[in-house]
């Protein structure tokens, strides 16, 4: 069913565990359909420099996670929010169609702890810059983001 | 390698094979053919379908061969309903039936019949007061299967079956999870239709059959040149029907002492895996298909526990239907009432003829570090240990 780089980070995943005193948090998903990722990030000077993860969730939503982290580290903050879920799933060699959406989450995770790191250092004109102030509004409400959303039909 | 996923895929036994082999190469004659070689191989439909009435006290009805237990739940839920639609038009079947049924009995519902599903317990039994209510002048047709595949829960078939049968409705059983594993008797299920499945008892795939009781007419669903008294038309499946038998056969005589030496690798099983903290087993603990263990692991997913096994060599199966399209946890845990998260992180374990205790060791020594493994991993680890 995976491909064998999917299998390969599912083997041995990068960057797994929690950044203790982290800049920046990003929770998404939700246990219900099965996938939940916390992404923790260290920021210096705009740029990731550590990422790690931990996620509750099936083959692809750990290889995923895992690939976000390779990708994202070292990345300046601009940079990492180009990682498009197309992306990853690329990077993986291909996910299985209906993994695509649902375990797919890890670059919606980086998203919302890079939106989170920007708004404890408060720098609200760098989030509206980068045109994160819809995800920043859900995240203060509390909502889901749209995984969450789409599985709470289940 | 230790292999756990009997319930989804079966070896074939080796006395099977040799019955079947001539029908694939010398004995190749139609069963509809009249010369000798055909007549031999009417014969030989004849012979097997004897031994598996045999097997289930089926001397009051008869077996249709079908291409697997999909097709006979098909059959006989499609096919009774629309032969009996004017008689009425309504079902019962429990909530946790395999999804042919329920697949069925959704058709049947789109083509204007209703249908209700009976709820069950937490441990998987269905609640058969429940049943005795829904009946209505209306029910045609009630439907439980005798154990669930997944949860290994076994239904009070005999007493559901004997409310049905003083109310004057149908009753069907889908056995093809407990055939070879328990006794299937009709009889004493009180059962006018009941499915069977050749793999399970170590027969070829794509092989299945539908007793039907005498006097119980079902309209076919597959239409074509009059095969098997008109209910299932295609050439018959000689090779694999011969084999269907002689499972069926070797079934009659050797399940029990198999079903007692595997109910104490399962028993041995459920309990060493209990001992990982906040581990529970799914299904009824005692009312049990004798080579069933399905368990949940709090805070990991189940594809993800079958995937990190299969590493090691050890087979199971996930019991959350993580791979469907609908990424939707098991029908049948939701039913039970787990949480979704719950069903999420099930794992189903299914034993069979090759299980010895060393499999259990070698799983043993596995199991505890890959579930540590993915704890360590997940949010909802670390957030129930206040990290």
């Amino acid at each position: 069913m995976y491909s064998e780089k999917v299998m390969e980070h599912f083997r041995n995943p990068r960057n797994v565990g929690e950044i203790p005193d982290a800049d920046g948090v990003g929770e998404v998903g939700n246990p219900v359909c099965g996938d939940l990722m916390k992404i923790t990030i260290k920021v210096e000077d705009d740029r990731i420099k550590d990422i790690k993860f931990q996620t509750f969730g099936c083959g692809a939503a750990i290889a995923t996670s895992s690939m976000v982290t390779e990708l994202a580290k070292g990345l300046t903050l601009e940079e990492a929010l180009k990682i498009s879920k197309q992306k990853v799933a690329e990077e993986l060699g291909g996910l299985p169609p209906q993994k695509m959406h649902c375990s797919n989450l890890a670059a919606d995770g980086l998203r919302r702890a890079i939106v989170d790191y920007l708004k404890k250092s408060e720098r609200m004109d760098r989030i509206k810059e980068l045109g994160l102030e819809k995800e920043l509004e859900k995240m203060e409400k509390g909502e889901l983001d749209d995984h969450g959303e789409l599985c709470e039909g289940v | 390698m230790a292999y756990f996923d009997y319930a989804n895929g079966c070896p074939v036994d080796e006395r099977v094979i040799e019955a079947m082999m001539p029908y694939m190469t010398d004995e190749i004659g139609n069963p509809s053919s009249v010369h000798s070689l055909g007549l031999k191989a009417r014969k030989a439909l004849d012979d097997a379908r004897e031994k598996v009435s045999m097997l289930i006290n089926g001397a009051e009805g008869d077996i249709i061969f079908t291409s697997g237990a999909t097709e006979a739940n098909n059959l006989a839920i499609i096919g009774y309903g629309m032969r009996y639609k004017r008689k009425g038009n309504h079902i019962i079947a429990s909530s946790i039936e395999h999804m042919s049924v329920i697949n069925s009995c959704k058709f049947l519902q789109k083509n204007g019949f209703e249908v209700t599903f009976i709820p069950v317990d937490r441990n998987g039994i269905v609640d058969v007061e429940e049943i005795e209510k829904s009946i209505r002048p209306d029910t045609i047709l009630v439907t439980v299967q005798h154990a669930n595949g997944e949860i290994g829960t076994i239904q009070p078939v005999e007493e559901i079956g004997k409310i049905v049968k003083e109310k004057g409705v149908a009753f069907h059983v889908d056995a093809s999870a407990s055939l070879g594993k328990i006794e299937v008797d009709v009889e004493r299920m009180g059962a006018d239709l009941v499915t069977l499945s050749s793999n399970d008892i170590y027969g070829p795939r794509g092989v299945g059959g539908l007793f039907i009781r005498r006097g119980i007419r079902v309209q076919p669903i597959i239409v074509g040149g009059g095969q098997e008294k008109g209910l299932r038309s295609g050439t018959e499946n000689v090779a694999g029907i011969v084999g269907f038998g002689k499972a069926a056969e070797i079934a009659k005589e050797e399940y029990k002492e198999e079903a007692r030496r595997e109910e104490k690798l399962r028993d041995e099983l459920i309990a060493r895996i209990l001992e990982i903290e906040e581990t529970y087993l799914n299904g009824h603990p005692e009312l049990r298909l004798p080579n069933n263990v399905n368990v949940r692991f709090s805070y990991i997913e189940g594809e993800s526990l079958v995937l990190s096994l299969d590493m090691e060599g050890i087979y199971a199966s996930t019991a959350s239907a993580c791979t469907s399209k609908t990424l939707e946890p098991s029908h049948v845990l939701i039913a039970c009432g787990l949480k979704h998260e719950e069903a999420h992180g099930s794992l189903l374990f299914t034993l069979g003829k090759g299980n010895t205790e060393e499999d259990i060791d070698r799983l043993m020594e596995v199991l505890p570090k890959v579930v540590e493994r993915l704890r360590m991993m997940s949010p909802l680890y670390r957030k129930s240990k206040g990290g």
